[in-house]
């Protein structure tokens, strides 16, 4: 449960965490979203958060994204604490230091404005003027992602599920974020498909030596992506630790139940 | 009911009141869009309510007034509008800009510069210039409140990716002194450059919308470009063809169905002042006489 226990054994470039969580709780009305989180993100590091539906690892990462106020708890990013900033500097964080992946691209796109305008949106939104520099970003960014460079003036409504996942993907990464948040980034998607962006998602988070914090209750994806990992029950952590160790040797009941109901074909 | 059943300038006065403080808070704070307490007014949206309201908020009986619709005084809307405030608040008119103490235009800003003294008021359709990019209000609100403006630059983004050039030839967006980024009201691009520095007071109206917005005189007005594609204020490539103006913002006219056609300057004060002091253009009436 305790997150300095596990950072030894996680490869960190400083001596601090960079993101912290104390306390973290969301109450809607008398019932529970999330109750008493805390945990230690840091840089470079994948943590994943699984849990079946309702058990409150949504409310959790909308907290987290400042989506949501929470009732309870700190949170401190890179020091500074997140939930004492002005509007202003929260949106600022939100446009630069990270980025937020949505379950469903059509959430995260701006269906209207061609990939290119999508990609280029967070470049403007920090104050890029250069037509010719924002474009050749935004081609060299649709390259990484695995999108053709001609497609770079289509909608996203002419691209396909996958397309449009990566889509966003790039258009979030563009400004390089520090910390990234992703709500089911595979959800809805085929097997193929979901592999590509897996690996797609693994060579980035290992280049770009991002911190990630990844919602899914695909116990693959988290198994693939994650460095640690965080079980959530009724709103509560129930067990956290290293992937591969809460996977391979489940201490709490409801784990156990997760990882033995996952199908083997 | 005689028209003097009705108060000066149409609305009562406490309706006035109401819009001249909209106005000084437009005024105190450049390019902010203010709410105020539209009225229903005797035309329908689109004609020019917002305009005609804070028309009728800035009269008083010693004013001039004058009317223009895409810059001509003789078109159904300037015209049916003069007549409206003639009647209602009896004020003498003209078609003069350098006469007119209170100019209220739809969709340009008159050829003749402003003075000190004149008041320029715009109907507004949409007075939200990131609306069709960002459809929630209470979000466009709150990207006007935190300068985030960078939505404005994508789609200026996607004009160049999609014409080759800024295409936005017609409600083209500024940014007011460094500050609210504004919709200038549909006129050409052609004008945007006079918005700034201009001397006389520039109110903005939007009826349906309920807002009004304003530049003071000597406001700094800025269209927003890119670094490598520079903001441009482009006309048609021709002179008029009834002055010979080459530096007035014309309209094109189909003159039969052979594709024969001129251009006119779309200020008609503008172009009947030139040709009255003898200027004559290729397709002048009197030009072949004079020749």
């Amino acid at each position: 449960m305790d997150g300095t226990q596990n950072a030894l054994l996680v490869p960190s470039t400083t001596d601090t965490p960079l993101l912290q969580v104390t306390g973290l709780t969301r109450l809607y009305g008398a019932r529970i979203g999330c109750a008493d989180v805390s945990f230690d993100l840091w840089p470079g590091e994948v943590l994943g958060i699984v849990g079946e539906s309702g058990s409150g690892k949504s409310t959790l990462l909308s907290c987290l994204a400042g989506h949501q106020r929470p009732d309870a708890g700190q949170i401190l990013f890179d020091g500074t604490d997140v939930l004492a900033l002005s509007e202003a500097d929260r949106r600022r964080l939100l446009r630069g230091d990270w980025a937020y992946v949505h379950q469903n691209p059509r959430d995260g796109l701006r269906m209207g404005v061609s990939a290119g305008g999508n990609v280029g949106e967070r470049l403007m939104g920090v104050g890029g003027r250069h037509y010719g520099r924002i474009r050749d970003t935004a081609t060299d960014w649709l390259g990484r992602v695995e999108i053709a460079a001609e497609r770079i003036d289509d909608r996203p409504s002419a691209f396909s599920g996958g397309m449009q996942q990566r889509l966003q993907i790039a258009r979030n990464l563009v400004t390089g974020p520090r910390l990234v948040f992703m709500d089911e980034p595979t959800g809805g998607l085929d097997v193929s498909v979901q592999a590509r962006l897996l690996d797609l998602l693994r060579g980035l988070v290992r280049e770009m030596g991002l911190s990630v914090i990844i919602v899914t209750h695909d116990l693959a994806v988290v198994r693939l992506l994650a460095d640690r990992l965080m079980v959530m029950k009724s709103g509560h952590v129930v067990e956290a630790g290293l992937t591969d160790q809460v996977l391979d040797d489940p201490q709490h009941a409801y784990t156990q139940l997760l990882v033995s109901s996952v199908l083997q074909v | 009911m005689s028209d003097d059943a009705y108060n000066f300038a149409y609305l009562d006065e406490q309706t006035k009141r109401m819009i001249r403080r909209a106005l000084l808070k437009a005024l105190a704070i450049p390019g902010y869009q203010v709410p105020f307490a539209s009225r229903e007014m005797p035309m329908p949206y689109g004609w020019g309510t917002g305009g005609v309201q804070v028309t009728a908020a800035c009269l008083t009986p010693d004013d001039v007034l004058k009317v223009i619709d895409q810059g001509a005084d003789d078109t159904t809307n300037a015209v049916s509008i003069r007549r409206f405030f003639q009647r209602t608040a009896g004020v003498a008119t003209t078609e003069s800009t350098a006469e007119a103490t209170v100019i209220q235009t739809r969709h340009r800003i008159p050829e003749t510069p402003l003075t000190e003294g004149q008041i320029l008021v715009y109907q507004v359709p949409i007075p939200e210039p990131l609306r069709f990019l960002e459809p929630r209000e209470t979000e466009t609100r709150k990207m006007h409140e935190l300068e985030e403006y960078g939505l404005m630059h994508v789609k200026l983004y996607e004009d160049i990716a999609r014409h080759g050039e800024i295409a936005t030839a017609y409600a083209y967006p500024v940014k007011v002194e460094g500050r609210y980024v504004m919709d200038p009201s549909p006129i050409p691009k052609f004008d945007n450059p006079k918005l700034s520095d201009n001397p006389a007071i520039q109110l903005f109206g939007a009826g349906r919308e309920s807002r009004i917005y304003a530049l003071p005189p000597y406001t700094q007005v800025v269209s927003l470009d890119f670094e490598d594609h520079p903001f441009r204020a482009s006309k048609a490539d021709h002179a008029c063809d009834l002055c010979g103006a080459a530096e007035s913002y014309l309209d094109e006219v189909i003159t039969d169905d052979a594709g024969s056609r001129m251009f006119v300057c779309s200020d008609t004060d503008f172009c009947t002042g030139r040709q009255a002091a003898g200027h004559r253009g290729r397709l002048s009436p009197l030009s072949k006489e004079i020749a």
